[in-house]
């Protein structure tokens, strides 16, 4: 198949065209068939996006089952995976059966859902598959649109504040960005990202109104990449979208936005920013690393004292995220590895927390925590999964979320001993508020009389967990298959990113030599 | 050499000739009674001119001794307008007939006003320039007061009427002032005195008038004013006009103007509409915040794409003029499927144009709103919707020209502006359902031409209907 990638990402789009065209009415059979060829559509796409697995090559670092067309204004059609995007392809497609499957309960405009979740497939998919400049950015802002929809129709009481605050956040993230993709454009006269990974852009100082910008045209740009990425991962001080946006949105929505969007301000640091502006991430790396530790201690501490579930787990997220860019700017093997390792094990893991709310917020209708307690005496496999995952939230080893984190912290500690040092601190304060958080939850005596009838998962909830279950533990005891899938890809991208400040450094020299 | 000057011009000619007779023909009928049979022929003919030139024309040919210029660019500019103008005249047909509005004058008004604007985007001279536009603007500021009846639209016409004479008065002085410092009206006897670095003085201001002038014609910032109460107060279908093809021909006439005559002094007027840009999108993009009503909302919203389009022409290059009529094209495309939803909103055949009334417009007519959400997403610059490669395309102008600032000026304004967008969408699918809801709409017409601009604004994405090389062609012809 020479186009596998392209089948992959449309046939979601696909499957939403024919809900939108041919599924009629709005009664029980026609919200069944939407959910059913929902499932069907997303299940296919990922086990056809198995063979993407199969025929990758992990020895090859370069870009692997390229597709390239001529498309307008000198850009292309291009697609492509590497050792870097190949498993967040594989994390998507294995997401999105999951997330349909979640949403069964969904009574409320059902087929605009289904599409809606279809169409954020093919964009998501779009958005690490893309080796056009333009296309990657298409991809990734039509993601909002979607997102917007699904958090505003779909969403909580305060929805619109949250759905309007996401867009337009994250819009203005981006904005700049594309300015910085036409000045590269312009520059290296190419949108191919292939190309543009060994086209090395200026970075003469020069000075604008008298302000000296140092790393010239590298640090602007990413500057501006950064702007986009940070708002999306997100880092500290631009997370505030994330927990009202987590909060109002529906159950399989967090899901979404927690395991797969965070992922592309992740991924975007390793396409773009590292290996095409070296130097101006060289100089910016410190501000990166102070503000992921920062991340790391104050969420965690604002985790703790949330009231409300779901803003808890998305408070959480910010802090592992600032353990994945963390990683992501010690710029050696391990600090790479694992936060691509945390970025796919906090996939699953958030993932995970997110549908464990959504399982009791179904019964109830509530996410304060105050509203349970001792959920442990009705819900046994609840409590039991629950635990999983609080766990793996912590970082317990023999689960996932113990090799990303521990592996980010071995790079970084080679680096800078004092960032270290704070981050592991989160590690303990992860554990303070997850267990608590589970703790008020699940253990104790069931005294509130709401609570009394509730009852366990269905057969169906638990066929949701039982995946997620079994790759959560299966790579925290054996991460090789990870680990082996990135290896030379990131051995790749961290010697050249080496080479590329060694070069900038003797021009420097020779500069100052003259 | 008559003859051949004849032929240059002929569809202009066939085209006002077409507007006298039928004229006097519909004098002898029973009040009113041909009208929609002229509304017909009208956009027929518009249609059938519109393949005539895009498919017959080519090179480059003067007439007139360089009166009218008929190339490329003039060629792109005229089939944008003439098919935008049979558009908006087919649709308004349903909404005026059911509102008794329909009258035997307005299609052969709208006739007359594309004459005029097919001489302006050929202009050669000042003089035939000044011809174009004073029959456009004539025509539509008898159109602005069709409904002779309603207080909003007799004022609105009044309005346009003065504030316009205003504006053809600066771009007149303006015009006496070059003549005066370069001693001719020709275009290409200007461009040899105006050379970089030694335009004089007078020359100077007389540019600057004429950019006043053309800049109120395209409602650039700070020659905005008379905007949103001329949308709001004209009758529905002429608001819709209004915002399509007056605003390619006035847009494509400053294109002409600049390079044509000014070519040679790029960086002295290249600031200067920069900075018009910039006001157009941020006043664009702030002012619509507060709207309750659609049309002053989508006034603002013709500012702020007016803005956008300036953006391309700032950058004094051919790829900047192939980015505007690129930009032009496809702004034109989405306005004309967002009125003709617009055209649809009635409650109780009363036509409604407040925003509020929208609400879950999503629950009631799913097909039409998810039509509406692609084009409002698409005048946001949202990609993967076609609206956003107009910005693309601009900013990339601006940028190689080196304007960064004004590139991201531009998307920082788009951010704003993606706010009152939202707002809509907000309404017809997060609101609450009420009991007031509009109509269901019947027309086909209106159904068919939103449906064929949301259409365009995705499948567009492919490869914009093949418009760049034309737009590019037609951009060099105008650059050299």
């Amino acid at each position: 198949m020479d186009n596998l990638l392209s089948i992959v990402t449309f046939l979601p789009a696909l499957a939403a065209l024919i809900l939108l065209v041919f599924l009629r009415g709005d009664d029980e059979a026609a919200n069944r068939n939407a959910r059913w060829l929902s499932l069907i559509a997303t299940s296919a796409t990922f086990l056809i996006s198995l063979f993407i697995l199969f025929q990758f090559d992990p020895q090859n670092t370069g870009f692997q089952m390229v597709e390239e067309t001529e498309w307008l204004l000198g850009l292309q059609y291009k697609m492509g995976v590497d050792g870097i995007s190949v498993l967040f392809v594989m994390l998507t497609t294995f997401m999105m059966p999951l997330v349909i499957a979640a949403s069964w309960d969904v009574s409320h405009r059902v087929k605009e859902y289904m599409i809606a979740f279809l169409v954020l497939e093919t964009l998501m998919l779009g958005v690490f598959m893309a080796l056009d400049l333009v296309l990657f950015y298409l991809f990734f802002e039509a993601g909002l649109i979607p997102m917007f929809l699904i958090i505003g129709i779909w969403g909580g009481k305060n929805r619109i504040y949250a759905s309007f605050k996401f867009f337009l956040y994250t819009f203005l993230g981006s904005v700049l960005m594309l300015v910085a993709m036409v000045a590269m454009f312009s520059d290296a006269g190419t949108t191919d990202i292939e190309q543009l990974l060994v086209h090395q852009f200026g970075s003469e100082t020069f000075s604008i109104l008298g302000v000296q910008i140092v790393g010239g045209l590298q640090t602007l740009m990413f500057i501006a990449f950064f702007a986009s990425f940070a708002v999306k991962m997100p880092m500290w001080p631009v997370h505030t979208w994330l927990p009202d946006a987590h909060v109002q949105a529906p159950t399989a929505g967090s899901v979404v936005l927690a395991a797969i969007l965070l992922k592309m301000g992740g991924y975007g640091f390793l396409r773009f920013s590292l290996p095409m502006f070296p130097v101006g991430a060289d100089l910016l790396t410190p501000l990166v690393l102070w503000m992921s530790a920062i991340a790391i201690v104050y969420t965690s501490l604002v985790a703790l004292v949330q009231e409300d579930m779901k803003k808890l787990i998305a408070y959480s997220s910010v802090a592992h995220m600032g353990y994945v860019t963390m990683g992501i700017f010690a710029a050696n093997q391990q600090g790479i590895d694992g936060a691509i390792f945390q970025m796919i094990s906090h996939g699953f893991i958030s993932g995970a927390l997110f549908l464990c709310v959504g399982v009791i917020y179904d019964r109830m209708h509530t996410r304060e925590i105050d509203a349970y307690g001792g959920l442990v005496n009705r819900m046994p496999a609840y409590a039991l999964i629950f635990m999983l995952f609080t766990m793996a939230n912590v970082g317990l080893p023999g689960t996932s979320g113990f090799v990303g984190e521990f592996l980010t912290l071995v790079g970084i500690f080679q680096v800078n001993t004092w960032i270290a040092a704070i981050a592991t601190s989160g590690v303990i304060l992860s554990a303070a508020y997850a267990l608590w958080l589970y703790r008020r939850v699940v253990m104790g005596d069931l005294i509130k009389e709401s609570l009394k009838t509730i009852k366990d998962m269905t057969r169906r909830e638990r066929a949701i967990f039982a995946p997620l279950v079994v790759v959560t533990i299966l790579f925290g005891v054996y991460p090789a298959p990870i680990l082996d899938t990135i290896g030379p890809s990131v051995e790749a991208l961290v010697s050249n990113y080496q080479v590329a400040l060694a070069a900038a450094d003797a021009a420097v020299q020779v500069a100052a030599n003259q | 050499m008559l003859s051949a000057d004849l032929g240059i011009i002929l569809p202009e000619i066939v085209l006002a000739v077409y507007a006298m007779v039928a004229l006097l023909g519909a004098v002898y009928t029973v009040k009113d009674g041909a009208a929609s049979l002229l509304v017909w022929t009208t956009s027929g003919l518009f249609l059938s001119l519109a393949v005539w030139i895009g498919l017959n024309g080519s090179g480059t040919n003067v007439a007139f001794n360089g009166m009218f210029i008929d190339d490329g660019f003039a060629r792109f500019a005229k089939v944008v307008i003439l098919v935008s103008a049979a558009a908006v005249l087919l649709m308004s047909e349903a909404y005026m007939t059911r509102r008794g509005l329909l009258r035997f004058e307005y299609p052969l008004l709208i006739a007359l006003a594309v004459v005029g604007m097919m001489m302006m985007v050929s202009a050669g001279d000042l003089m035939s320039l000044y011809m174009g536009l004073e029959l456009q603007s004539l025509a539509l500021y008898v159109v602005a007061s069709l409904r002779r009846d309603s207080l909003k639209s007799t004022e609105a016409g009044l309005k346009y009427f003065v504030l316009g004479a205003l504006s053809s008065g600066l771009l007149l002085y303006g015009a006496s002032l070059v003549y005066g410092y370069s001693g001719t009206t020709l275009f290409s006897g200007i461009i040899q005195t105006a050379t970089e670095g030694e335009v004089s003085l007078g020359l100077l201001f007389g540019l600057v008038f004429l950019i006043s002038g053309l800049a109120f014609k395209v409602s650039a910032v700070p020659f905005h004013m008379w905007t949103p109460d001329v949308y709001e107060g004209s009758p529905t279908p002429v608001t819709a006009f209004f915002a399509t093809a007056p605003k390619v021909a006035a847009m494509a006439l400053f294109a002409r103007v600049m390079h044509d005559a000014f070519g040679g002094a790029v960086s002295d007027w290249s600031q200067v509409i920069a900075l018009l840009s910039v006001l157009s999108m941020f006043l664009g993009a702030i002012a619509a915040i507060g709207q309750t009503d659609i049309k002053r909302l989508m006034a603002f919203s013709s500012i702020a794409h007016m803005g956008y389009a300036l953006m391309g022409l700032a950058a004094g290059t051919a790829f900047g003029v192939q980015a505007m009529l690129i930009y032009m094209a496809i702004y034109v495309t989405m306005n004309v499927g967002t009125f003709a939803f617009i055209l649809s909103m009635s409650r109780d055949g009363q036509p409604v144009s407040n925003i509020a009334s929208l609400n879950m417009y999503s629950k009631r007519e799913p097909g039409k709103a998810l039509a509406m959400l692609v084009l409002l997403f698409s005048l946001a610059g949202v990609p993967p919707l076609v609206g956003f490669f107009g910005k693309l395309y601009v900013l990339r102008a601006a940028y190689d020209a080196g304007l960064a600032w004004l590139a991201i000026a531009g998307v920082v304004a788009s951010v704003i502006g993606a706010f009152y967008y939202l707002r809509i969408v907000f309404y017809m699918y997060f609101g609450e359902e009420r009991d007031d809801a509009l109509d269901r709409s019947k027309s086909p017409m209106l159904w068919g031409m939103l449906m064929a601009s949301a259409v365009i604004m995705v499948v567009g994405v492919v490869n914009l209907f093949g418009i760049e090389g034309a737009a590019a062609a037609a951009a060099a012809t105008l650059v050299n």
